[in-house]
């Protein structure tokens, strides 16, 4: 019966299940025989800890969705109604809204940990490349989450990030149009994201989660010499620099919970609103189409992206600034993609990379974090000027990344991986 | 590690830094939830005063009662004035929309959230802020609202407030030094020019409960939340410990 080399258990309940289902195999694949590198440093938690704040969006999620109202009348009143009257509502809320910015928190730093020890070059190009397609659809999924609660910015915000597609010439405005559903955004577009944020999207990204871990399971994780390990193995063909992921991992990534919960559980606890940045205080008032807020801001995950779209301010030939500015953006997003095929480096760690991708990459990181913050604030002459610098710098990481990895002197790589 | 952390630190300093922008006020006040008499106080001042135009629509008799420690008797006989209103009810009022709207040419607006919205010092300075102005349909204007709609309900308590010239040896808010006098001069100064049934320091306390409750409105469940908090935090370093000394007997396999 069934492969004679597949592992299984000895006998028991587990033998019985063996025999008809693959545990003990999977969990050998994915676990206990997953041989990582032994030097993660900290940098390494952020990928595990994404997991966590997934399953706790989703599982708050199913509660929210148990007392909210999916219409313009309801909507707000029953966010409040969660808030106030549903037991632990409101501790449930707050672990979604405060979730949903750990996500982007944890996510950002997982991808820089990507860029730092090159984690998306071969044989990791599809792990990076579902990794991407899960921001970008956890993005979505954002964007249409903070509709929801039907507030002054949940409306307004979404008016201008669909407004950015009517920017589209000659579809554009019908495709806003068949976004929204409606001639403006109403009960009919909340109702559609309502069921894109609950249903369709979180099926995507957990299939592309699955896909995500797959793949890094059956080429390997990198570490931050960015050294092959199963280069070196034992006479028993274990990798001599990997351990098992359970248990040496598990009890690893649990310290790494522990702390992200306590910081989690202080956010929640005292400071929900995130100074305005997790929940914007326009958004205690609800939506109203006759009334637009002063400032218009997208939550602090999008801003850098939000700074990219408003620093385009020129025309090109015959392409209107509007329709270059979504162009920009959207090519922000887009140049992560094929990031893989742009490194063409030896090398995959930054510790071995020569200076200039060093300085491309501080410069990167520092230029995403200003525009973070510029896309938060009005706009001002001055600010527009620092912004298109900072897309400049943005777009230079990337499309100068083939030259100077290329030219630059990059250090020996050690056979084994160090500390 | 600890490296990586401290810069990592330093990377979210600017967030921290620019915080929300609320407008200054020209009064500020820090609200305390722990000091339930001035919330009850707060309380019965909104219902007394404010409840006639301004709804707490999300909010209910019973929750404040119950965090409070109000009794549900005493809030039947002497905070629900509508026969339509029961215990378990939000604080609906009476008023309609569309008559408040042609009497005061804007409808009052839902208050539950508003300590969220605008900040506990927006409402504080604003109740602090009416002054009697005959340029006004109503008679009165706010020093944080320009002509705002409201007809200033709590004169008979604070008596009449007016704007007025004044000096002082001390700097006034706005006021300019003048060289020759030494002294601070403005003609935007709040006066209470007729007294009413409160001290203009009483007043102010009965301001500051006032806008106290309506904090505690805005997100009642923050006492839930601050009687939790240690408790979950304590737990999380409980288990952070026992994970750190399992992870270390773990690892010392490795190396």
């Amino acid at each position: 019966m069934g492969n004679p080399n597949k592992a299984k258990a000895e006998k028991g309940l587990m033998r019985w299940v063996d025999d008809r289902f693959p545990a003990t195999q999977m969990v050998q694949d994915h676990l206990t025989k997953y041989y990582a590198p032994r030097n993660f440093n900290f940098w390494y938690f952020f990928g595990s800890l994404a997991l966590l704040v997934l399953v706790n969006q989703i599982l708050t999620g199913v509660w929210l969705t148990m007392s909210y109202n999916p219409s313009a009348e309801g909507a707000f009143a029953s966010v409040e109604y969660i808030m106030r009257d549903v037991e632990w509502g409101w501790l449930i809320r707050y672990m979604h809204s405060t979730g949903a910015s750990a996500f982007f928190v944890v996510i950002y730093l997982h991808m820089f940990r990507g860029l730092l020890y090159g984690s998306y070059k071969a044989p990791r190009e599809l792990v990076w490349i579902f990794g991407m397609a899960i921001y970008l659809l956890l993005m979505a999924e954002a964007f249409m989450g903070y509709l929801l609660p039907w507030g002054q910015m949940s409306y307004w915000g979404a008016q201008v990030i669909i407004s950015l597609f009517a920017t589209i010439p000659f579809i554009g405005p019908d495709l806003a149009q068949w976004i929204r559903g409606d001639f403006l955004i109403s009960g009919i577009t909340l109702n559609r994201f309502f069921a894109l944020h609950v249903v369709a999207l979180p099926i995507v990204i957990l299939a592309l989660v699955v896909l995500h871990l797959i793949a890094l399971h059956e080429v390997g994780s990198n570490n931050p010499d960015g050294i092959d390990i199963k280069a070196k193995k034992d006479e028993t063909g274990k990798p001599l620099d990997g351990i098992p992921f359970h248990p040496y991992y598990t009890v690893k990534d649990i310290v790494g919970v522990a702390v992200f919960l306590f910081v989690f559980a202080v956010v929640i606890f005292y400071f929900p609103e995130g100074g305005g940045y997790f929940l914007e205080r326009p958004n205690f008032e609800p939506a109203n189409p006759m009334v637009t807020p002063d400032h218009i801001a997208p939550v602090w995950y999008f801003t850098p992206f939000y700074a990219i779209l408003r620093a385009i301010t020129f025309n090109i030939g015959p392409l209107q600034a509007e329709f270059l500015g979504v162009l920009f953006m959207g090519g922000a997003i887009a140049i992560l993609f094929v990031l893989p095929w742009l490194d063409r480096s030896p090398v995959r760690s930054m510790r071995y990379k020569g200076w200039m991708s060093k300085v491309m990459l501080t410069l990167f990181a520092i230029s995403f974090v200003v525009l973070g913050i510029l896309g938060a604030i009005p706009a001002t002459g001055l600010r527009t000027a620092v912004a298109q610098l900072c897309t400049a710098i943005y777009f230079a990481f990337f499309l100068l990344m083939p030259i100077y990895t290329r030219l630059e002197k990059t250090k020996p790589v050690p056979e084994r991986v160090t500390g | 590690m600890k490296k990586q952390l401290i810069a990592l630190l330093f990377a979210l300093v600017p967030f921290a830094a620019m915080a929300a922008p609320l407008p200054d006020m020209p009064h500020s006040m820090t609200p305390d939830l722990s000091d339930t008499a001035s919330l009850q106080r707060g309380k019965q001042l909104y219902v007394n005063y404010c409840m006639v135009c301004h709804s707490l629509e999300h909010h209910r008799f019973a929750r404040s009662a119950a965090d409070l420690g109000i009794p549900q008797d005493l809030v039947e006989e002497n905070l629900i004035f509508s026969s339509e209103l029961a215990f378990n009810d939000q604080m609906h009022i009476a008023m309609q929309p569309g008559d408040s709207e042609n009497w005061f040419g804007v409808a009052p607006p839902d208050l539950t959230l508003f300590s969220r919205l605008r900040g506990a010092d927006y409402i504080y300075s604003y109740l602090l802020g009416f002054y009697r102005d005959p340029s006004q349909p109503l008679g009165v204007n706010n020093t944080v609202l320009e002509a705002s709609a409201m007809p200033n309900v709590l004169e008979p308590l604070q008596g009449v407030q007016e704007m007025v010239c004044s000096e002082s040896d001390r700097p006034l808010p706005g006021a300019e030094l003048d060289p020759l006098t030494g002294k601070y001069q403005s003609c935007e100064v709040l006066q209470i020019t007729r007294p009413g049934s409160m001290e203009p320091d009483e007043f102010e306390e009965a301001m500051y409960d006032l806008t106290n409750f309506l904090v505690y409105v805005g997100e009642p469940s923050k006492l839930q939340a601050q009687a939790l908090a240690p408790k979950v935090l304590i737990f999380i370093f409980i288990f952070g410990v026992i994970a750190y000394l399992l992870k270390r007997e773990y690892w010392r396999d490795i190396r």
